[in-house]
């Protein structure tokens, strides 16, 4: 009955007034970015970041969580009524959403995307709380070899599920790793592609680079062109499901908070993967394939499921392993780092009530959100009201203002307008950012357990392969590479984000 | 040239190439040392190493693949936006939160085909009165509220 205990000791955690606060806080905010199109939750969290310096941890990493399970419940409000995902991870819900809000039933699409959500949240809070005992016990054996195996295992994964090409993507992994270890080496204290700038000995900094890459490039992109919005809020009737809508779609909440539990645990998945999966899984298992893109309820409540139910489990692989499997959780490391929690398996162990105080908080957090999300649904369309060009500077001001605030250094905000350009250049040759960010939290890790791997085996190289779990995961990365090699893989991955796309 | 198929692969590796050479020639600074017991300068020379394959890679295939012709680049936005950024972490501490504040978003919103003056000094002294607020008197950071509060 551990588990019952440490969920007790979680909702202690939780439920202290301060940390209800800080979840609401993310929660609201979460919703906020998630309704307006042009700012994600990477850009958000690294703008945030350097207030909770002053939190304590947990109720910083509650924030900054909340944030990313609030922003999908957001994105899909203004996917069902602008026609235009609020989040990548809700892109998928324009194609019926916005069909139904066109046939008079914005208010069903709506429900069931936050019912589905909470559902979703719900179960994927009790798998997070299962699943991670078992796996930090099976890291605590892991010595720097299998962690070594595990990066790269992990940063392939992430590689072979983004979007794009594979090419491209690994080399963004690496140059991201290389961007990691600037600054001074731990073990010699040299001081590496420093230039003698003293602000580069300590290192690029994750707020600067993320910021630069996603917030800055983002708002570039988006200016480049005049934005067309057709809203639609005259047809929100009742906020409710007819019997019927609710006996089609209950089956494909289930099924999107299955595949989403999963995807969201998988190396590069999360939310955004995870509702492009379970919308192709709804097209294929449907009766009639043909009704979606033309207001299908399942194709609304399966993605909506799935991305609430991927957001979560996302944290799973960070919170045993201390591996991020996508850039949200890239940001989350820095966080735990800002508080010198060092993320790993050690984590549960040493810090209890962090741990499940967070988990525990992720359902308060979805309770929070049917509530922000279904009632006060006018307050969030009313924002949506907000043309661009009075948002984007306050985007800006807050962006430049938090990372200035990191070190008080104007060198930190030139150093993230440069990533800015470094970003929008990236986009333009459609090179994605988030391997990159991946890769920039690991190198100083991945470096550090590489030499420790080495100088363990005397300097031989086949300790990765002689030991058995550095080795199952060496091949598992080996076959992931082949798989997207081989045709009919590469022609379902295509497949699936294709979906989106159009 | 007509003999460069894929622009958007092939400009992407030059990029990584050149990063890859950086770090190997700068990298070349720092002591490699041995396998078992590697100095500053021996990850850096494997990620340069394979950026360089990997970008070389890329801008080689390029020649052979068909892609897509650049996007346009806009010079505009791009100035405006980061320009007004660089500027405000440059003169905040001197001018004060407000100033900057007002200077950043009137500044910035220039680079919107919709512009309008009027609102957007409106909208920078708003957001000034309210980043004051959270950050200075909610948050308390560290930063002037006016040129002569230093």
């Amino acid at each position: 009955m551990d588990l019952i205990s440490h969920l007790a000791l979680g909702f202690g955690v939780a439920l202290t007034p301060v940390n209800l606060l800080y979840a609401l806080i993310g929660a609201l905010v979460g919703t906020l970015i998630g309704v307006l199109p042009g700012i994600g939750p990477v850009a958000t969290i690294a703008m945030l970041l350097p207030t909770t310096y002053a939190l304590q941890p947990v109720s910083a990493l509650i924030m900054l969580a909340g944030i990313y399970y609030g922003a999908q419940y957001g994105g899909s409000t203004t996917s069902i009524l602008l026609n235009m995902p609020g989040e990548t991870s809700s892109a998928v819900t324009c194609l019926d959403g916005y069909q139904m809000a066109r046939k008079g039933q914005a208010g069903a699409a709506l429900a069931i995307a936050a019912l589905g959500s909470f559902f979703a949240g719900c179960v994927a809070t009790v798998f997070v709380a299962t699943v991670a005992v078992p796996l930090s016990e099976l890291a605590l054996k892991f010595g720097p070899a299998e962690y070594c195996s595990l990066m790269i295992l992990g940063l392939i994964g992430a590689v072979v599920l983004a979007h794009g090409s594979l090419l491209k993507a690994i080399a963004m992994v690496v140059l991201g790793l290389l961007l990691g270890i600037v600054g001074t080496d731990v073990n010699s204290g040299a001081a590496r592609f420093a230039f003698g700038v003293p602000e580069l000995i300590d290192g690029l900094g994750v707020v600067s680079v993320a910021m630069g890459l996603f917030g800055f490039a983002e708002i570039l992109t988006n200016l480049e062109g005049t934005e067309k919005r057709e809203l639609i809020t005259a047809k929100i009737s009742t906020l409710w499901l007819t019997k019927q809508q609710f006996k089609e779609s209950w089956p494909a909440v289930l099924r999107g908070t299955g595949i989403g539990s999963i995807l969201g645990l998988l190396p590069g998945g999360g939310a955004m993967l995870a509702s492009f999966g379970a919308y192709a899984l709804e097209k294929k298992i449907a009766k009639d394939p043909s009704r979606f893109g033309k207001g299908a309820i399942q194709g609304v409540a399966g993605p909506e499921s799935a991305n609430n139910a991927g957001a979560q489990t996302s944290f799973i692989p960070l919170l045993t392993l201390g591996i991020p499997e996508n850039a949200v959780m890239a940001l989350m490391v820095g966080a735990m780092t800002i508080h010198n929690i060092q993320p790993g398996p050690q984590v549960m162990t040493s810090n209890p009530g962090l741990f499940w105080g967070l988990v525990v908080s992720m359902w308060v957090g979805n309770l929070m959100l049917v509530v922000l999300n279904l009632p006060l649904i006018g307050i969030w369309i009313k924002l949506l009201t907000v043309p661009y060009r009075v948002l984007y500077p306050a985007i800006l001001l807050f962006c430049a203002i938090g990372v200035y605030s990191i070190s008080n250094a104007s060198f930190d905000v030139s150093q993230t307008a440069a990533f800015g350009a470094l970003g929008l250049v990236f986009f333009k040759l459609e090179c994605e950012p988030a391997p990159l960010i991946l890769g920039f939290v690991l190198g100083p890790m991945m470096e550090e357990n590489l030499r420790r791997a080495m100088l363990l085996s005397r300097g031989d190289p086949t300790v990765f392969l002689t030991r058995p779990i550095s080795l199952g995961m060496l091949i598992a990365a080996a076959a992931l590479l082949l798989l997207i090699v081989a045709p009919n893989f590469r022609k379902k991955r295509e497949e699936a984000f294709a979906a989106g796309e159009t | 040239m007509a003999f460069i198929r894929h622009p958007k692969d092939f400009f992407a590796g030059l990029i990584f190439i050149a990063f890859g050479l950086a770090a190997i020639i700068i990298g070349s600074n720092y002591s490699l040392g041995t396998a078992a017991r590697m100095g500053p300068g021996y990850f850096p020379r494997i990620l340069g190493i394979l950026l360089l394959v990997l970008g070389a890679a890329l801008s080689l295939r390029a020649l052979k693949i068909e892609g897509e012709p650049l996007p346009r680049w806009y010079w505009r936005p791009v100035l405006i936006v980061l320009g007004s950024v660089v500027a405000f972490g440059l003169v905040v501490t001197h001018l004060g939160l407000v100033l900057s504040t007002i200077g950043l978003v009137f500044a910035s919103s220039t680079a919107s085909p919709e512009f309008r003056p009027k609102e957007a000094l409106i909208s920078g002294i708003l957001f000034a009165a309210l980043a004051a607020g959270v950050f200075i008197f909610g948050l308390n950071l560290q930063l002037p509220l006016w040129p002569w509060s230093n």
